[in-house]
């Protein structure tokens, strides 16, 4: 018998607008030292399933509705809170995806990772002080963490983002679980950490014979790490079956549709970029932050340097891409160009004019002519202004429009991406998050920019809306032939839209060229480094890549 | 939700007009019955208050020295005071300075403390500073101290009253909305305004302040009777109106000093206060909900 038997699960949440089936009629099971995926995108019921087997969900509004969820014999649904909670500190224990929210800032990662030794649900296992903390040390040390004894006492904002996520899986598999839930364990982190991570679960799984339900969104991933895979849609299990049948041989059409949103290859259309007229001209531009933390004030440096000297151009009609992990300033970079952030050295020339030497009233007609479409679709709408507010406002504001043309106008740039009309009135939470992404990317284009500054637009969606939106922005480029600096940490993402790519890191560029001449030889070693941690959707390709890391 | 459905009482072949925040606020709160009843007891103390020398049955100093204090009767509705002057008067008369003080000094307090909170916030840095010490030092001067060196400044007036009233009120509303500004100011949203090349005024008036609302309304509703007691302190201490003319505060005032002889001289205007403060609780809860897009309009 496996460890874990599920049995038509049905979980249903009672909500003000009637009766939402999250979880209806799944059935998988794990065995131990096996590895299952469950694939799918938000709102497919993916992690309401593996948290009803936990007792985590708010109850009310969510209802279990029927079936057995069978744990070595025991149903976790039935079971009794005290049980339960004895199962969770002991037997079951879970990843959760954000390592930044998922640690109690004011308590050292020491004490909250020996926790659950001391205060033990089950009195007899209730160890020692001293003892659980030489437990946490070799426990950090197996996840990792260098200089455990020192780092024992330090308190999580001292982590970098990884460093967490390792302190966190050292947490969950400090009472040694039989069953790991990881719930999107890499999807905050960069990719080379992301690589770290799933090897090291990979490894410990392996060593400690667990069984894994890792769930993902994100296939490259799956491809590497799972034995079995269950793909979800509204709360339905669509297709099930070992990774390998999944991947090449799927039968679904779902399963199908996930597989080919996956950005794959290169771009597919024309290279329109004039190289010898750069519509934008940066000159060793530097950002500074001042630098607040305690480093700074003990007589360290009193900057963080986000951007250092950064020297490019952008030619008119191209897609340049800019790659780099978090923290290396490519955010920054954009901002800096669109004088969002206030630039500390250099210069930034815009069609000829400088940039710098405008004052805040000169800048407005220049702003009309670029423009910015921001990562969080649900953070980058005002959500007390209509889809119709949000739209007309810079067209009235740069009087491209009067009260006569403006309704016309919405309505062009509605139906340009792909919005329709009659939901005008609407606001933005009455969106999904990728119609949202399209009134951004309306609002951007509503002043008829020439550049248009695009800071990871795809990264908060899902794979399929990721598809459609980057098609999108790639028909929006090329009929209103804009310039576009295209911001990701998503290298596939990039590959597939950008016609010349620069990578940045710590602050400076330090590589650039075209996409395809950069991906097949790239010459830095941190280039080449990101390119091999890339998870590719394709079983074999990526467990020969993961072999040979 | 039917949000695609046109709302009911209006479908029309012109492409339907981008309602403002307000537009949308009034069709649901029509729909909040409670938020209607509090809006409907206002507006009529507010007419009754302003229509007081004509329909008032009495004069408000017109004393029946003889009568003294006597219980509700069919020719004093609500009863006497202990000079045989008629309550309902005197409460009639008394709600047109409480709820007078209420609104023009909650006004006073909400635009102030709006505007500077919504700036300081916004702004940041050393103007930011300056202004939130500024908040600061008028918080530590003692309140009383500040009244009384008015009144003796510009002599005793009801206007200076209200304007006292709110220039110290206005401090708690700026820090609350600043705190909120803080916050706004980093979002994207606010970002993609300034991308825009929008004007700070324009980014403050559009996007910061539509979204401070809820905690503004909340504590809008909560400064008026503050409000409203506050100006009963003061006339007690002497400071604020005087006698024979009245207010709610100063008539619950005297009426907890007799309350076990004539208790009707408490229980009349305590209702009229207390039904003033339930009206606009359920309005302000009422309108919180109706200003936030969230909320359902169905």
């Amino acid at each position: 018998m496996a460890l874990l038997e599920v049995n038509r699960l049905k979980v249903y949440f009672q909500t003000r607008n009637g009766l939402v089936k999250a979880v209806d009629d799944v059935s998988f099971s794990v065995d131990a030292g096996e590895t299952l995926a469950i694939v799918g995108e938000s709102g497919s019921g993916k992690s309401v399933t593996c948290y009803s087997l936990l007792d985590l969900l708010p109850k009310p509004p969510a209802v279990i509705e029927g079936g057995t969820a069978l744990f070595d014999g025991e149903d976790l649904l039935t079971c009794s809170t005290p049980r339960m909670r004895q199962l969770r500190g002991n037997d079951i224990a879970v990843i959760f995806q954000d390592p930044m929210t998922s640690l109690n800032p004011f308590i050292s990662i020491g004490e909250q990772l020996i926790e659950p030794l001391i205060y033990h649900p089950d009195k007899t296992r209730i160890q020692g002080r001293k003892q659980a903390r030489l437990r946490a040390i070799e426990l950090l040390d197996e996840v990792g963490i260098i200089d455990p004894v020192a780092r024992f006492d330090c308190y999580p904002h001292e982590f970098s983002g990884g460093m967490r996520q390792r302190v966190m899986i050292a947490m969950a598999l400090i009472n040694e679980p039989r069953l790991l839930i990881c719930d999107e364990p890499t999807t905050a982190l960069d990719v080379t950490i992301q690589a770290q991570i799933l090897e090291l679960i990979k490894k410990l799984q392996q060593t400690r014979d667990v069984a894994v339900i890792f769930i993902s969104h994100d296939l490259g991933v799956v491809a590497g790490i799972a034995d079995k895979v269950l793909v979800m849609c509204d709360g339905t299990i669509r297709e099930a079956g070992d990774t390998e049948s999944i991947f090449y041989n799927s039968q679904n059409d779902y399963t199908k549709k996930l597989l080919a949103a996956i950005p794959e290859g290169a771009k597919v259309l024309t290279n329109r970029s004039e190289p010898d007229k750069p519509l934008v001209e940066v000159r060793d531009l530097k950002t500074y932050f001042s630098d607040y933390s305690k480093a700074a004030a003990s007589g360290g440096k009193k900057y963080i340097k986000a951007v250092d000297g950064v020297s490019l151009d952008i030619r008119r009609g191209e897609i340049l891409g800019l790659v780099g992990e978090s923290g290396s300033g490519k955010s920054t970079l954009g901002r800096s160009i669109l004088q969002l952030a206030p630039t500390s050295f250099g210069t930034v020339t815009f069609d000829g004019t400088l940039l710098d030497d405008l004052n805040p009233k000169q800048t407005v007609p220049w702003r009309r002519r670029m423009q910015m479409i921001f990562q969080d679709p649900y953070a980058s709408l005002n959500p007390r202004m209509t889809v119709y507010q949000t739209l007309s406002e810079p067209l009235l504001y740069h009087g491209l429009a009067d009260s006569k043309s403006i309704d016309q106008q919405v309505r062009q740039l509605m139906d340009d991406v792909g919005l329709a009309y009659g939901q005008m009135r609407k606001y933005p939470h009455e969106f999904s998050g990728g119609q949202r992404q399209r009134i951004a990317i309306g609002r951007a284009i509503a002043t008829k920019p020439e550049l248009i500054i695009a800071d990871e637009p795809v990264s908060a969606l899902d794979v399929t809306i990721q598809a459609q939106i980057l098609d999108l922005i790639l028909d929006l480029v090329e009929r209103h032939n804009l310039t576009m600096l295209f911001i990701s940490h998503d290298l596939s993402v990039v590959r597939y839209i950008s016609d010349r790519v620069m990578v940045m890191n710590k602050g400076v560029i330090i590589e650039s060229g075209d996409t395809e001449t950069l991906w097949a030889n790239p010459q830095q070693e941190y280039t080449q480094r990101l390119l091999k941690a890339i998870p590719l959707a394709d079983p074999r390709l990526e467990r020969r890549r993961i072999a040979s890391l | 939700m039917a949000a695609n459905a046109p709302t009911s009482t209006q479908v029309s072949a012109i492409p339907e007009q981008g309602t403002s925040l307000w537009q949308d606020a009034w069709i649901k709160l029509r729909k909040n019955r409670l938020a209607l009843y509090g809006l409907a007891i206002l507006v009529l103390l507010c007419l009754v208050s302003l229509a007081t020398p004509w329909i008032a049955p009495y004069g408000y100093e017109e004393q029946n020295l003889g009568l003294g204090a006597t219980a509700p009767s069919l020719q004093h509705w609500l009863g006497t005071d202990i000079f045989g002057r008629d309550m309902l008067t005197r409460i009639m008369y008394g709600g047109r300075v409480s709820l007078a003080v209420g609104f023009i000094a909650t006004a006073v307090a909400l635009v102030i403390g709006v505007l500077w909170g919504a700036i300081a916030g916004f702004t940041g840095g050393r103007v930011d500073a300056l202004m939130m010490r500024i908040v600061d030092i008028l918080y530590a001067l003692p309140f009383m101290i500040f009244i009384v060196l008015l009144m003796v400044i510009f002599g005793r007036n009801i206007f200076l009253l209200f304007f006292a009233i709110g220039a110290v009120e206005w401090l708690t509303m700026a820090r609350i909305v600043r705190s909120q500004v803080m916050s706004l100011r980093k979002q994207e949203f606010v970002e993609a305004a300034h991308s825009l090349g929008l004007s700070q005024w324009t980014i403050i008036r559009r996007h910061i302040i539509p979204n401070t609302l809820g905690p503004v309304i909340v504590y809008t509703t909560l400064t008026i009777p503050s409000v409203m007691l506050l100006e009963a302190f003061l006339s007690f201490l002497g400071l604020g109106i005087q006698p024979p003319q009245s207010s709610w505060g100063l008539l619950i005032n005297y009426g907890v000093e007799t309350m076990e002889e004539y208790p009707w001289l408490l229980i009349f205007p305590g209702i009229a206060l207390s039904l003033t403060l339930f009206a606009l609780n359920f309005l302000g809860d009422g309108l919180r909900d109706a200003l936030d897009p969230r909320t359902s309009k169905d």
